[in-house]
């Protein structure tokens, strides 16, 4: 295998986006409408790159395994997206955002991509609002802002805490003008299980109808992957129920490498596990801090009293509480980037000072923020600022303008009323940084195979910041892929429609039964969910949120031993030819049990710390991430051989040239 | 906990269904209703039985997917709540749960509870849009201010999740919650008043061909809508929808 080339333009870092459109091939609208394009996963990346496919003139098909396009979890996203705009006029500018994201993403990204998504961002804005997203508006009538963690300005827009289903809808407004056109044809409820690959070229993808289990073949000129991260390897994540890896993997095992799998973001605030029962986790939005306060008691008697029920976190003194972030991280507060505020959740919780029974869990306190408020709305109306029933009731109603749907989330899962009393919060996994490796034209290493959104592994490097997911699905989709997929697609101009009667499609179609019948006919003992349950835990404690050589390596074994038992002793209810949720999923979980090894695998060689990825080996004395990057600063590319543990590395060195490699500090 | 279950079980869209009797042990109240159904999914397949399909994803009350009638209500007893959110601490020791799927000619069951809504994209592909090509060379986004009330009201009718509760809860399976939240999305919106009469007509033509019944102005939805979508939005419909026919 070539040396890898990630294909970044020349020219100076502000110049290449500009200079590379124009360089690169067209194709022209007569054309397009020879060419067919398949998108699988209708996410904001995979719809907006739908649409606009859609709308230059190529012929897409577009792939869903949900009952509508429009379920997809970018929905789920609260709260906000962040663009240069700078109408805050708070010193923000496409530099600012760019330089934030390198820092936030510990100088393990790629300088040309990230420069590329901050000069874009500022469309995405002006794209939505056009489209009829209603962001939140101030009273006189221009767009709000609020800030994120990791950055001293507010450039995040929003729609309460729905941003993500706001965008989505607007993505799937774009989608549904073409699917009217007959531009798009959609198929819901559609499993991708393989990708074809003709003359070393993608050229289709082998599907599953989720209904009525007919397995399909479907030829293009391109493929593109937009299906998500994979953070159900933990099982236990934000993520949403059917959200997998398979489409992802099923393009490295057919060439595609796979980039730092071990890049997961831990996010700081969700809702705590509450019992064995506990099939998924709930976010509760980064917008929340700020204006929430992080605590737990300084007195290890009072979280004992308060684990008893003796005592209510309402009544523990100011002087008794210990503001942990404030109190290491003075300059960014609340608002650290995710994986130090987990971190340091994590450290206070393993030091005996977790607030719930579990022992994992610390308080997300608004009180201060409601009697601020309440006391401005008093001034504001000419009320009596030192009326404390008064204050309270009018700050409330300012939480609850802001953030009234996380709380009712909150208070329907826990049955407490965060008005009232404080959350109790615990970071959960929440985000997949690495994924499928792809140059500056977001092009895997299969030709004509390409992978946008958080399927791919591009802008965050090591950790990424938050309310910048929707702003990279948006900018693959709308503004980075249908331009340079043009690229590629210039010399397919005369090909003509892709024949499925191949021996290769044969090929495809005919392993992807034999798994399913494999499955079908195993009878094994255990479920499913009891593999994909046991897989999650081996993730959680041997890589989760800090990580060791040795624990490293029991996973990597465990894992191993868990896939053998998997494939003998699984059990598969019904049959193939039906609605089979069961059988869907052996699929998936399948997939996990392969890239968890690889994952632990990618964890053990990055000996280093850097964003998400914690090395107990490599720490400061006071116990903050310690980067390498004499040797570190790169992307690790894994080439699939077989099976996860041959799996070949392949190293893209990253290089700054505008930016000066820093220790990252939130002091 | 241990309750009854009584769940619809219909092999396909062709099988005739029935109501199946079920009961189930140790529910904690700390779960939500789905992940009870997980629990008794794993006790049916344990038994070597045919676990109970049905529809959900990101069991956090926002994708839509879940959509269970249960003991006649819509998402349950619950209110501003999907399925996913429903916890049993609503229920008691001892309780029989009667579980539905959502129930319209327009939503054929595809097995047990998962029935096929796609008449709702449809609706939607017939002019739920803004149409606007994403070019991103569109006007800055500040350039024309918008009434903050505008703004808000346009938000809560854009916050319909699209599950179909209005239209399972309705005597007459009218979608007509649902259609409007839509309407009043970009009527209240500068940028969706330059069609707003297109807009209307196509989709409440739509509507009709899906096969969704009138509204006769019951509130049913409203009242079981897990995201609080208001009656107002039909009225609001209806106006645009009048004002369209006048000017056509």
């Amino acid at each position: 295998m070539a040396k890898l080339d990630s294909k970044i333009p020349a020219g100076s870092l502000s110049e290449k986006w500009t200079n590379h459109k124009s360089n690169i091939n067209l194709v022209s609208p007569a054309n397009k409408r020879l060419i067919d394009v398949i998108v699988v996963g209708t996410g904001l990346a995979g719809a907006s790159a739908s649409a606009t496919l859609a709308e230059l003139g190529y012929n897409v098909k577009t792939f869903c395994f949900q009952d509508s396009p429009r379920r997809a979890h970018s929905i789920a996203a609260q709260g906000g997206i962040n663009a240069a705009k700078n109408y805050q006029g708070d010193g923000d500018s496409t530099y600012r955002l760019f330089y934030d994201t390198i820092k936030g993403g510990d100088y393990r990204s790629r300088e040309a991509n990230v420069y590329r998504l901050a000069e874009v961002s500022t469309n995405i804005i002006d794209q939505c609002v056009a489209q009829g997203v209603p962001f939140a508006r101030d009273y006189g009538g221009l767009l709000d802002n609020r800030s994120f963690g990791g950055v001293l300005v507010s450039r995040t827009f929003y729609a309460k805490g729905q941003t993500g289903q706001q965008l989505l809808l607007g993505a799937y407004s774009a989608m549904n003008r073409q699917i009217g056109r007959g531009k798009i044809k959609m198929y819901n409820r559609h499993e991708m299980m393989d990708l074809v690959v003709v003359g070393g070229k993608a050229r289709g993808i082998i599907t599953r109808n989720l209904v009525n289990g007919e397995i399909e073949r479907h030829s293009a000129h391109a493929v593109v992957i937009a299906s998500g991260g994979y953070g159900n390897v933990f099982f236990l994540s934000t993520n949403a129920m059917g959200s997998n890896v398979s489409a992802s993997w099923k393009i490295h095992k057919r060439g595609a490498h796979f980039a730092n799998p071990c890049f997961t973001q831990i996010h700081p605030t969700c809702i705590p596990v509450s019992g064995e029962h506990q099939s998924k986790l709930t976010l509760m939005s980064e917008s929340l801090r700020n204006d929430g306060r992080i605590w737990v008691p300084k007195k290890l008697e009072d979280v004992k009293a308060i684990r008893a029920g003796k005592l209510n976190p309402t009544e523990i003194a100011e002087e008794d509480r210990d503001y942990y972030l404030e109190r290491r991280y003075p300059a960014f507060g609340n608002l650290v980037p995710r994986d130090v505020a987990s971190r340091a959740a994590k450290e206070r919780c393993d030091a005996g000072f977790g607030v719930n029974k579990t022992g994992e869990a610390v308080y997300l306190d608004f009180a201060d923020a409601i009697t601020r408020y309440g006391k401005e709305q008093a001034h504001v109306k000419g009320l009596d600022e030192n009326d404390a029933a008064l204050v309270k009731k009018l700050g409330q109603e300012v939480v609850r303008a802001k953030y009234g749907n996380l709380f009712q989330m909150y208070e329907k899962i826990v049955d407490q009323n965060p008005y009232e009393t404080p959350m109790m919060i615990y970071p959960a996994v929440h985000y997949t940084m690495g994924g499928v490796w792809v140059d500056y034209n977001l092009m895997t290493s299969i030709p004509g195979c390409y992978a946008i959104g958080e399927a791919n592994f591009s802008d965050h490097g090591a950790n990424r910041l938050g309310a910048s997911a929707l702003m990279q699905g948006l900018a693959d989709g709308y503004f980075v892929l249908p331009y340079t997929i043009g690229d590629y697609l210039a010399d397919d101009i005369r090909t003509g429609p892709i024949s499925t009667d191949s021996p290769e499609f044969e090929a495809a179609e005919k392993e992807v039964k034999k798994q399913i019948e494999a499955f079908i006919n195993n009878k094994g003992k255990h479920s499913v969910d009891y593999y994909h349950k046991k897989l999650g835990k081996i993730m959680w404690d041997k890589c989760g949120m800090s990580r060791n050589e040795k624990g490293l390596k029991d996973a990597i074994e465990e894992i191993k031993a868990l896939r053998e038992d998997f494939y003998k002793n699984v059990k598969v209810p019904g049959t193939a030819d039906e609605f089979n949720e069961q059988l869907a999923k052996a699929g998936r979980v399948a997939d996990f049990l392969e890239l968890g090894e690889l994952f632990a695998k990618d964890a053990l060689e990055r000996t280093e710390s850097c964003g998400g990825h914690f090395r107990e080996e490599s720490q400061t004395p006071e116990g903050e991430a310690m980067r390498d990057d004499k040797n570190f600063s790169f992307v690790s590319a894994w080439e699939y051989k077989g099976e996860p543990s041959k799996a070949k590395l392949h190293k893209e060195q990253l290089e700054y040239e505008e930016i000066e490699v820093k220790t990252r500090s939130y002091k | 906990m241990n309750l009854t279950l009584k769940i619809w079980r219909q092999a396909n869209v062709d099988a005739k269904g029935e109501m199946v009797t079920y009961s189930v042990a140790g529910v904690s109240p700390d779960m939500s209703f789905l992940e009870m159904m997980d629990m008794h999914n794993e006790q049916l397949i344990e038994n070597g039985e045919d676990p109970v399909a049905f529809d959900h994803d990101c069991r956090e009350g926002i994708c839509g997917m879940c959509s269970m009638f249960i003991n006649g209500e819509a998402h349950g007893p619950d209110r501003l709540v999907t399925t996913c959110q429903l916890h049993m601490r609503k229920f008691k020791d001892g309780d029989t749960i009667t579980i539905e799927p959502f129930r319209a000619n327009a939503f054929p069951v595809i097995k047990d509870l998962t029935v096929d809504r796609s008449a709702f994209d449809r609706i939607q592909q017939a002019g739920g849009f803004v149409s606007v090509n994403t070019s991103g060379n569109t006007q800055d986004a500040n350039a024309i201010p918008i009434d903050k009330h505008d703004a808000d009201k346009a938000f809560d009718a854009a916050s319909c999740i699209g599950c179909g509760a209005c239209v399972a809860s309705c005597k007459n399976a009218s979608a007509m919650l649902f259609v409007s939240a839509k309407v009043s999305q970009y009527a209240l919106l500068p940028q969706g008043k330059v069609e707003a009469t297109d807009r209307v007509l196509n989709m409440v033509n739509q509507m009709d061909e899906e096969g969704f019944g009138n509204c006769t102005n019951t509130g049913a939805c409203e009242v079981e809508c897990p995201k609080g979508i208001s009656l107002e939005n039909i009225a609001r419909m209806n106006r645009e929808y009048l004002a369209a026919t006048l000017k056509g």
